[in-house]
């Protein structure tokens, strides 16, 4: 018998809800049967911890006296650049922003020790961080320069915004080439020396809602261990990929943007990182819980490894030339096992997102859910799904015209 | 048997002295480099690992002790700081020795010291700093 949100709630309210996290429900339908294991299972909760550049916060840092705009002008936390172009006191910080003085990948490969993603891990671990604003004057906002140490704790808002998290499956990254490449991916030895993934698997939020039916537009979930929301689908989600039978996409497909109050998250849950050659960007912790309202969801969430697939995939001369074609394809059962096989050759595996962080997630999730300090929420819109015909296009230059702006 | 790890940190004048030599044919020890970098006329370092009977490694730390030379244990100078590691086994395959070890389910990420040779690959891969190596 199909289930609903608020009879869901309903139950975790009393305590009475049965919460299993994304690797135990496996076991569960195989033992129960998926009808059986439908009626049991309330919720399943997921996990993921990785790196996801497409992160960010803003803040009101309140107002100065005399008032300043920084809107327009400039902006440093700890001398990494914060986007200014809003109000007067307001600023938002990239994960991936680096110092202006940075050397970057100047001297070959960039070491990368401090960005935005540290800036933020800094903030939420209550440490200080030294601002330093600029404005140009105005009759309201005559200051033109102010310098202090912030705590995120005298900020008037801190939230983190993230326009694209939690990618539903990823490539396989390998080197083709005879030199050493330093990606995004990681460090990748010559001539298939490694390869590098970088996705929860069976435990990742929207490889076990893979047509959305459930994680849509105001989903409560888990954010850097807080609570924050899921508010859009994420930028380059492109739910029209091949899925294999179960739905299940395989090749990179769904994103989601999230936001939550940075206040209350935790600098176990949001870590700068640096890649060397690459940059630096924040590892974000998330978990989503999924409503079992029917049997159809509880099968796709009873995903496991071996069923989900990815895309091996060239760093050295398909990637970075949008060169289409896979070298291969292999499922997270194989990745994880720590080898892989590539043309014929044995590849030793790295994650870059953590599994074994993810469980802590889908665990703690599953808690609080059992205690009643989590509910689920009914998303008010649901995301753009397999049918939708979106397509994820590339960029289509044209030559600026020379007259325009004279 | 015993085997022992060390950093010898040499001085430019030490640099042509051949240590390694002395230390076979003079103490009877078998000597593993596990990492070298001299340059004539700049300090050099030298990781070697000695092995041989206990008498005979004693020996050869006390040749080594009398040349004027920076010694310290290997395993000093390497920190792996668990708190910082998410255990996301990216660093697991670039370690060329193993010290750097997924368990069976591929979970949790253990370092061990001794299996450690100060390669620094590690140090590029990991995003986190969780290992420290100083010299």
């Amino acid at each position: 018998m199909a289930k609903t949100i608020k009879e869901i709630n309903e139950r975790i309210k009393k305590g009475k809800a049965v919460v299993v996290t994304a690797e135990e429900v496996i076991e569960l339908a195989e033992k129960k049967g998926t009808k059986k294991a439908a009626q049991e299972v309330d919720v399943v909760t997921t996990g993921t911890f990785g790196p996801m550049c497409s992160s960010g916060a803003y803040f009101n840092f309140g107002h100065t006296k005399p008032r300043i705009k920084v809107g327009g002008g400039t902006s440093f936390l700890n001398n990494v650049p914060a986007y200014t172009g809003f109000a007067a006191v307001d600023i938002y910080i990239g994960a991936t922003a680096i110092p202006d003085g940075d050397p970057r990948n100047s001297v070959f490969p960039g070491e990368f020790n401090y960005g935005g993603g540290h800036v933020i891990e800094d903030l939420v671990n209550g440490k200080d961080v030294a601002f330093v604003g600029t404005g140009y004057g105005t009759d309201c906002y005559p200051r033109k320069h102010v310098e202090t140490l912030i705590n995120i704790k005298d900020l008037n808002e801190a939230v983190l915004f993230n326009p694209r998290n939690g990618y539903q499956n990823y490539n396989v990254a390998v080197n083709l080439s005879d030199k050493v490449i330093y990606t995004y991916m990681g460090m990748l030895q010559p001539r298939l020396g490694n390869a590098n993934y970088c996705s929860a698997g069976q435990l990742s939020p929207l490889l076990n809602d893979p047509l959305y039916k459930t994680i849509g537009i105001g989903t409560r979930i888990f954010l850097g261990g807080g609570i924050g929301y899921v508010v859009w689908n994420g930028t380059q989600h492109n739910p029209g990929v091949k899925r294999t039978p179960g739905g299940v996409p395989t090749s990179p497909a769904g994103t989601l943007a999230v936001m939550g109050d940075l206040k209350q998250m935790s600098p176990q849950w949001l870590k700068g990182a640096s890649f060397t050659g690459y940059g630096v960007t924040l590892t974000v912790g998330i978990g989503i819980p999924i409503p079992i309202l029917n049997e159809e969801i509880l099968v796709h969430a009873a995903v496991k490894d071996e069923d989900i697939k990815a895309q091996v995939v060239d760093y050295s001369q398909s990637y970075p030339q949008v060169q289409p074609g896979s070298l291969g394809e292999v499922n997270y059962s194989q990745l994880k096992s720590g080898t892989i096989e590539v043309n014929g050759k044995k590849i030793n595996t790295g994650g870059i997102s953590s599994y074994a962080k993810a469980r802590e997630i889908a665990q703690s999730l599953k808690q609080s859910i059992e205690k009643g300090a989590f509910l689920l929420t009914e998303p008010v819109a649901l995301l753009p799904s397999a049918d939708a015909g979106v397509t994820f296009k590339l960029l289509n230059e044209r030559p600026l015209r020379k007259t325009r702006g004279k | 048997m015993k085997k022992k790890r060390v950093v010898l940190t040499l001085p430019p004048d030490l640099i042509e002295q051949p240590i390694v030599y002395n230390l076979i044919k003079n103490h009877d020890l078998m000597v593993s480099i596990l990492r070298a970098n001299i340059t004539p006329k700049e300090q050099g370092r030298l990781v070697i690992e000695l092995s041989g009977e206990k008498r005979k490694v004693d020996a050869g730390m006390a040749y080594l002790a009398g040349l004027e030379i920076e010694i310290q244990p290997l395993a000093q100078d390497i920190k792996w700081h668990e708190d910082r590691c998410i255990h996301c086994t990216f660093c697991v395959p670039t370690c060329p020795t193993g010290a750097l070890h997924r368990d069976e389910e591929g979970l949790q990420v253990s370092f061990n010291k001794d299996k450690c040779i100060a390669c620094e690959l590690c140090i590029k891969v990991c995003p986190y700093n969780v290992v420290e190596i100083q010299f």
